[in-house]
């Protein structure tokens, strides 16, 4: 979006700026908050990351150690894959999920949780049970290994996600809302600028036309005075016996009343 | 984002391997049978083709109640194109190495897409 881009389409009211400028407060807080959730969890990834690099090596090893346990088996009582394979009926291993909260988002941590349950009849497999035994343990420790593993894991995809969703909303906030609220405020500025000017050039006009009226009014009654005047004047009884009488009527006398 | 709630049944865990690799994690106790009969691992021999590998992966990962599928490193090969796309957080999926195969981090879909996301 470039510079004098989208606005929102409000009147331009006194109201309207205020409302705009406490939502412009508001998405900065919201935006300078995301960041700092989007830095903190960032940290975290980080540390998991190498977490997961660290285990998956290790793991590495660690089934390496089960897989020679499992040959010495082999080797000891023959091939009991079969008798393991139908003996499977209800997992004795399992694992329970717990949930962490790590700065808003809920990770989800794998126990192991060992169910009692039927654990293998080791008959039928003669010489090698202690062997049998000793390969089971080593599996067992391997799966714990895994089953860290796979908490990591999970930690790290989901983060991995949240931690994109926060980026996209800072930009968003960054790069649309802001601009778009700054935007109307300056419009709204302008346009209230403009409605001022436009107020004031008509009070001077007003305040011109009353002037020019008032100064026409006191110029007409001055004509209008200064006319009187001479008329009073020219009406006025002289001290001229011939005309006295004619002019009684005219003369404004009080006393005169025909 | 709407796993977080199905996480809470999730408890076993299921597995893609050759026969050692299973006798060995079924001998630690991970082998379920559910109420279909469904087991939660699959032997995969060199006889066993593409197919059913993938069908057996799409049915664990869209199965409920398991939380970990393990695979080994060279069956994942088999269907990287498919592993690689695994995006969900539910069911992790995690890579083991088996007798004949060591474990190699290059190929790892997930240590992949950390490697990208770093470029270390």
């Amino acid at each position: 979006m470039s510079g004098a881009g989208p606005r929102e389409n409000v009147f331009a009211t006194r109201m309207a700026l205020t409302n705009m400028k406490l939502r412009l407060k508001g998405a900065e807080t919201g935006h300078s908050l995301l960041a700092k959730k989007r830095d903190a969890l960032t940290t975290r990834f980080r540390a998991i990351l190498r977490k997961v690099d660290e285990a998956k090596r290790k793991m590495g090893r660690v089934m390496q150690l089960a897989s020679f346990s499992m040959a010495e088996v082999t080797y000891a009582t023959g091939d009991i894959s079969y008798l393991v394979q139908e003996q499977a009926k209800l997992a004795t291993f399992r694992v329970k999920a717990t949930q962490e909260n790590v700065s808003g988002v809920l990770l989800p941590a794998f126990e192991v949780d060992r169910v009692p349950g039927s654990d293998f009849n080791l008959t039928g497999l003669g010489r090698g049970g202690q062997q049998v035994l000793r390969a089971k343990e080593v599996y067992a420790k391997a799966l714990e290994t895994l089953v860290e593993l796979a908490s990591l894991q999970t930690a790290f995809t989901i983060l991995d996600e949240v931690i994109r969703a926060t980026n996209r909303r800072v930009n968003a906030i960054e790069h649309v809302i802001i601009p778009r609220l700054e935007n109307t405020i300056k419009y709204i500025i302008s346009e209230l600028d403009e409605m001022d000017r436009e107020e004031f050039f008509r009070l001077k006009k007003v305040q011109g036309k009353k002037k020019r009226e008032a100064a026409g009014a006191a110029e007409r009654k001055a004509i209008t005075d200064a006319v009187e005047v001479l008329q009073v004047r020219e009406t006025e009884p002289r001290n001229d016996p011939r005309d006295a009488t004619a002019d009684l009527l005219k003369s404004n006398d009080e006393d005169v009343i025909f | 984002m709407a796993a977080h709630m199905s996480f809470k049944d999730r408890n076993l865990l299921a597995v893609i391997g050759d026969e050692d690799s299973i006798t060995g994690l079924l001998l630690a106790g991970i082998g379920h049978v559910n109420e279909h009969q469904k087991k939660n691992f699959l032997i995969v021999d060199s006889k066993t083709q593409i197919s059913t590998i993938e069908a057996a992966f799409q049915e664990f990962t869209e199965r409920k109640d398991v939380a970990i599928l393990l695979i080994n490193q060279h069956i994942a090969e088999k269907i990287r194109p498919t592993v690689d796309r695994y995006q969900q957080a539910f069911p992790t999926l995690l890579e083991i190495p088996s007798k004949d195969h060591a474990y190699d981090p290059e190929k790892d879909s997930v240590l992949k897409r950390v490697h990208k996301l770093f470029g270390e």
